[in-house]
């Protein structure tokens, strides 16, 4: 950031100035933590608050700032230093070459490796934890993280195809929850029969929410949607006669194998393909449920953006009053968009209800909006593959920070490195921003071209204006 | 009409707090066009500051006037609360200047979470009330048993409101620095062209809309006497509303959609029902957003091609 202001002369800079800089950072962040840090408030038995200083850890913090910035400006000055060498030859390059670069041909080889891997992966949690039931863990998380992949996808059409921000996603995939359960509880339908019924709710509640934002662009839709998910949101818990208020909605029935329950009795699923009782059948149906879910909203996607509809997409993308001005019926096709997405998400959602058995308006607040959003972002809009990756960082990193025993060791027993998630998920937000705001895969590749398909380098794309 | 009088000025001492608020939104998207999404919570860490020093100042180093110790509390939680809007503006909006345009509203959604949850992980998960203060009041009306009562707080959280929206009109219209913010809101280009330095001002106006949101946070911390860290969204989230009802880039036009908020949700709450407040308050967002997108006071956007 200092960079920025000073310019690239100082690369150059001596060790004493980034000292002094740093130590400036320091004393910033010294500032910050008075009194926020410095003195926890804790409430004492007569439920007056007691003040528990802790310049300590003030210390600990201040330090780190300073050791990440001095990093931080030695790595900077060694890249100032290089690029002064060659000046810009790269900008000209990005903009005037098409050709796919490394990262492409990565990705081209990465989408077999990563479909083979999804399909595989229960086999190889079984082989590498020994046993079914000890595989509960990899096979969880890996439901958990292909939901948000299919979540990324569905809101990938509305954000990323047709670049309407929507920060309200959520409230489709709740519609698609409590319509799943709802049906489910009151009229004892199946989950097949539901599904394409919460799909369908979901993507009428789409072109309903759609409709009156028709005008809105940017941020004025973003904070439109975000009301909206808010409204649904609070509905859900007010309306206790339908919805079951803030408690939400118990014994939702579970997931058969089409018909075949997975019970321990006779007719059950283990009984009837002779294999012995084990409760992880349900989760390793429940896995490839989501990732043939998640596969079809890819392949949907894939096959629409050849579509005359996904072409005006991406043109309303571009350029709204161009694509208005070359007749393209923006109406429909924002609304199309917006019910498709939402449809996606209605399906997402239902899946969540079966596989919980538990629903409440507690799990679609606005944040899971901000994450599903934060991954098709990161992902670099528009891009299924950086999709799928970012899904993978935002949810499946985190997890990872319950493994992270060792850290107890270090700042004492009473440390839970998994408070920290969402902490960390804000700090990664920003440093994305920062360090790429066009998201992990930039470059786009045209779904039409005349002759040969050239890569578009993401900073020529101007995309989000709309 | 006792009633309803008691109700005005309930709806107005809240309607002073989403004003100070709205001021923070209406700046910044005057200014550089982003909607801030982390003020709200800028709003909450200023109570915990404000909060903390309170307990710092009374238990810790035995103030015992109450009124000093209120004064000073607004004074140092006003610095504070202003280095964490530089800081913010420095770190996560600056390097993102001239990236497309979702950029910075995406920064600014990471930075929420980022400050709610350092609130949470520093400051605990539970709600933390403050000793009372400044209890009594006057009445105004007493008919039949209903009192009209306007409680010192009020008169506080108003008063201070008038003062500090004067003084804050002063330095936006009178001073050089309010000539260079006015100026960057038309042309940053331009005022750049004319010796303005207009990274400058872009972070005064930051540090500006921070310290008022810590006004109105220490007169959320006065008036509630309980504060927690999830306190920033639905809060911020009103006072946009506000900022756009009045037509957001417009300040007067904050504060008027400010007290008209404030006045709709309490009058919500009493005559209608008080679960759906929140709705009523999100319903008129998106409506004004959607039929009325300039405001009261705001000037109607023309779009170039």
């Amino acid at each position: 950031m200092q960079a920025s202001r000073t310019g690239p002369s100082d690369g150059a800079a001596s060790f004493p100035d980034i000292l002094r800089d740093a130590g400036l950072y320091a004393l910033v962040a010294l500032g910050l933590c008075i009194p926020i840090v410095s003195f926890r408030t804790e409430l004492s038995q007569n439920s007056a608050l007691d003040l528990v200083p802790r310049w300590g850890l003030v210390a600990g913090l201040c330090a780190a700032v300073f050791v990440v910035r001095v990093l931080q400006r030695l790595v900077l000055a060694r890249r100032d230093a290089r690029k002064a060498l060659t000046p810009s030859a790269h900008q000209a390059t990005e903009a005037v070459h098409g050709e796919p670069n490394a990262g492409q041909r990565v990705s081209r080889l990465a989408v077999p490796v990563f479909v083979g891997f999804a399909l595989g992966l229960p086999l190889i949690a079984v082989l590498a934890t020994g046993g079914l039931s000890q595989s509960r863990y990899w096979i969880d998380l890996g439901i958990l993280i292909l939901t948000y992949v299919m979540l990324g996808w569905g809101l990938n059409i509305v954000v990323g195809l047709a670049g309407l921000l929507d920060l309200g996603y959520v409230a489709f995939y709740a519609v698609g929850a409590y319509a799943y359960a709802l049906l489910s509880t009151t009229f004892g339908l199946s989950f097949w029969v539901c599904l394409p019924l919460a799909g369908l709710f979901a993507a009428l509640w789409g072109m309903l929410l759609g409709f009156p934002v028709l005008r809105l662009r940017g941020d004025y839709l973003a904070i439109v949607t975000l009301a909206f998910g808010e409204i649904i949101r609070l509905v859900l818990i007010n309306w206790v006669d339908l919805t079951g208020g803030a408690a939400g909605i118990s014994s939702i029935p579970r997931a058969t194998f089409f018909g075949i329950p997975f019970t321990a009795g006779d007719d059950g699923f283990a009984a009837r393909f002779g294999l012995t009782f084990d409760s992880m059948h349900r989760n390793v149906f429940l896995y490839y449920l989501i990732l043939a879910l998640a596969l079809l909203t890819n392949a949907v996607t894939l096959r629409l953006r050849r579509l005359p509809i996904g072409r005006a997409w991406e043109a309303l993308r571009e350029d709204e009053i161009a694509c208005r001005s070359l007749g393209i019926n923006t109406t429909t096709t924002k609304l199309t968009a917006f019910a498709l997405g939402a449809m996606f998400g209605g399906f997402a959602g239902s899946f969540f209800a079966v596989r919980q058995g538990f629903i409440s308006p507690e799990s679609f607040n606005f944040l899971e909006s901000a994450i599903i959003l934060a991954i098709v972002v990161l992902g670099g809009m528009g891009s299924q593959v950086g999709v799928a990756v970012a899904a993978i960082a935002m949810v499946g990193g985190p997890e990872m920070l319950r493994n992270l025993g060792f850290l107890k060791a270090i700042f004492g027993e009473g440390f839970d490195p998994s408070e920290y998630r969402l902490l960390l998920f804000g700090l990664a937000m920003v440093a994305m921003m920062v360090w790429r705001p066009r998201g992990l895969i930039s470059v786009r590749v045209p779904s039409v071209a005349l002759k040969e398909r050239r890569a578009i380098a993401g900073s020529l794309v101007r995309e989000g204006h709309g | 009409m006792d009633v309803f009088l008691q109700q005005l000025i309930n709806g107005l001492t809240l309607g002073s707090i989403y004003g100070l608020i709205a001021i923070g939104y209406t700046m910044v998207f005057g200014i550089i066009g982003m909607v801030n999404f982390a003020h709200g919570d800028v709003f909450m860490v200023s109570s915990f500051v404000a909060l903390i020093l309170f307990l710092l100042l009374t238990t810790w180093l035995g103030l015992s006037s109450i009124a000093l110790a209120l004064l000073i509390v607004l004074v140092l939680t006003m610095v504070l609360t202003a280095l964490w809007g530089w800081a913010i503006e420095r770190v996560a909006y600056r390097p993102l200047r001239g990236s497309f345009r979702l950029a910075p509203l995406i920064s600014a959604i990471g930075v929420s979470i980022f400050l709610s949850n350092f609130v949470q992980v520093t400051q605990g998960a539970r709600n933390k009330p403050t000793p009372p203060m400044l209890n009594g009041g006057i009445t105004l009306l007493d008919q039949g048993g209903y009192a009209v009562t306007l409680s010192y707080k009020q008169c506080l959280i108003m008063a201070v409101t008038a003062v500090l929206l004067l003084g804050f009109w002063y330095l936006v219209q009178r001073t050089s620095f309010g000539r260079a913010q006015r100026a960057c809101e038309q042309d940053r280009r331009m005022a750049a062209l004319l010796g303005i330095d207009v990274d400058r001002t872009i972070s005064l106006t930051f540090v500006l809309g921070a310290a008022l949101a810590a006004v109105a946070g220490v007169l959320y911390l006065l008036y509630y006497g309980v504060v927690s860290f999830s306190d920033g969204f639905v809060p911020g989230v009103k006072a946009f509303t506000a900022a756009v009802l009045g037509g957001i880039g417009s300040l007067p036009g904050a504060v008027l959609g400010g007290l008209i908020i404030g006045l709709i949700e309490t009058f919500w709450s009493a005559y209608f029902s008080i679960e759906y407040k929140d709705v009523a308050a999100f319903s008129i967002l998106a409506i004004v957003l959607i039929f009325m997108p300039s405001g009261i006071l705001g000037r109607a956007e023309v779009e170039k091609v």
